[in-house]
C-alpha cells in the first residue's frame, strides 16, 4: 500500500487527541481516529500494528504509537506519539486521583465512575467485533481468533503460554488460507 | 504505607515494563504484588482505588503506574515510574519496528503479520470480557456494557456519546 503522508504535527495532534479521549484504554479509540476519522492506515494494517505491539511486552497501544510514529516520521515520530498519548491522561489522572480521595463517597460520583467502566468494558468489546466484521479473516484465521479468545477471555488462562502457542498456528493457518 | 524510593520505583517498573505482554491488564497481578507485598508501598484498598480512578479517566491503562508513582512519592515518583514502565518496551518495540521496516519485503515478514491479526482480535475481544467482569455489578451495568457495544458496532460517530450516555443513566438510576 501506498504510505500516505502524516507530518510530525499531525501524528502529535492526533495521539493527543486519542490519548484526550481514551476511555478503557487506547485501543478502541486510536482505531477510531486513525481509520475512520483521519485515514492513516487501513483496517488489517492497523490490526497487524496491533498485533506486533500485542505480543511485545509492555502496554500494546504504546507499542503501537511508537510503530506508527516510526513509520511515518522516523524516531521523532515515535516519541511524539507517545508522549502525545500520555500528555494529558497524566494531568487528568493526577488531578482526579487528588480529588477523588475527597468524593469517593459521594454516590453520584461512585455511580459515574461505575458506569464510564461498563461503558468502557463495551467499547473494547464492540471494536474487536468491529474489526473483526471488517477484516473478514478466512476460515483458519478466524478460529484462531476464536481460540484466543476462548482460552484468554473465558477460560483465563495465562496470557504468555496461550501467545507463545497460537501465534505460531496463527501465521500457519495465515500460510494455509492463502494458498486456499 | 512507606515512602518508596525513586532507584526502587524504577527497579521494579522497569522490570515489569519487559516482562507484561498483554499490557498493564494482564500485568495487574503481578504490579500488585511488587507495590503491595514486596515493598509495601500501598495498601490494598489503596491499591484498588488507583485501579478504579485510572481506568474511569481516559489514557491507556497504563497511566495507573503513573498515578501509584505519583501517590508514593509524588511528583518525581509519576515521572521514574512511568519512564520506567514505557521506556525499554517502547524501545524494544522501536528496534522491532525498524527491523521489520527493513524486511518487509520479504514473504516471511507478510505472513508473521497475516498472522498477528487474528491474535489481536481475539485478545481484544478477551479484555473487553474481563473489563466487563470487572465493570458489571448488575443488570443495569451489563446492559450499559452490551448497548455500548452494539452502538460501536452499528455506528461510525464517536463512541463517547455512548460512554457519556451510560454515564448518565447510571448517576441518575444506579445509585
Amino acid at each position: 500500500m501506498q504510505d500516505r503522508v502524516v507530518t510530525k504535527a499531525e501524528l502529535f495532534l492526533g495521539f493527543l487527541k486519542i490519548g484526550m479521549l481514551g476511555f478503557g484504554g487506547i485501543a478502541p479509540w486510536a482505531r477510531h481516529i486513525i481509520i475512520e476519522e483521519r485515514r492513516w492506515l487501513t483496517e488489517r494494517e492497523f490490526a497487524a500494528i496491533l498485533g506486533i505491539g500485542q505480543v511485545l511486552p509492555g502496554p500494546n497501544t504504546m507499542n503501537a504509537a511508537v510503530i506508527i510514529g516510526d513509520r511515518f516520521q522516523g524516531l521523532a515520530g515515535a516519541v511524539l506519539c507517545v508522549l502525545g498519548q500520555l500528555l494529558v491522561p497524566l494531568t487528568i489522572v493526577t488531578a482526579l486521583g487528588a480529588a477523588y480521595l475527597h468524593f469517593a463517597d459521594v454516590p453520584a460520583v461512585r455511580a459515574v465512575v461505575v458506569g464510564a467502566a461498563a461503558g468502557a468494558a463495551g467499547l473494547v468489546m464492540g471494536t474487536a467485533v468491529k474489526m473483526t466484521r471488517n477484516i473478514r479473516p478466512a476460515p483458519l484465521s478466524l478460529l484462531v481468533a476464536a481460540a484466543v479468545f476462548v482460552k484468554v477471555g473465558i477460560l483465563e488462562w495465562p496470557l504468555v503460554p496461550v501467545v507463545a502457542v497460537l501465534v505460531p498456528l496463527s501465521i500457519g493457518a495465515a500460510a494455509l488460507d492463502r494458498r486456499a | 504505607m512507606s515512602q518508596a524510593s525513586l532507584v526502587d520505583i524504577a527497579q521494579v517498573f522497569g522490570a515489569l515494563s519487559l516482562v507484561s505482554i498483554g499490557g498493564a491488564n494482564a500485568a495487574l497481578p503481578e504490579i500488585r504484588r511488587q507495590v503491595v507485598e514486596v515493598h509495601g508501598w500501598m495498601t490494598d484498598p489503596g491499591f484498588a482505588d488507583a485501579f478504579a480512578i485510572s481506568h474511569a479517566v481516559p489514557g491507556p491503562n497504563i497511566i495507573m503506574v503513573s498515578l501509584i508513582g505519583w501517590q508514593v512519592a509524588g511528583l518525581a515518583g509519576l515521572l521514574v515510574a512511568t519512564a520506567a514502565i514505557v521506556l525499554p518496551s517502547c524501545t524494544l518495540a522501536f528496534i522491532v519496528s525498524r527491523i521489520l521496516g527493513r524486511w518487509s519485503d520479504h514473504p516471511g515478514v507478510a505472513l508473521v503479520k497475516a498472522g498477528l491479526v487474528p491474535v489481536a482480535l481475539g485478545l481484544i475481544l478477551a479484555s473487553g470480557v474481563a473489563m466487563m467482569r470487572v465493570a458489571a455489578h448488575g443488570t443495569l451495568t451489563l446492559a450499559i456494557g452490551l448497548a455500548t457495544a452494539g452502538f460501536v458496532v452499528a455506528s461510525r460517530r464517536n463512541p463517547l456519546w455512548a460512554l457519556a450516555a451510560g454515564s448518565g443513566v447510571m448517576a441518575m438510576w444506579g445509585r
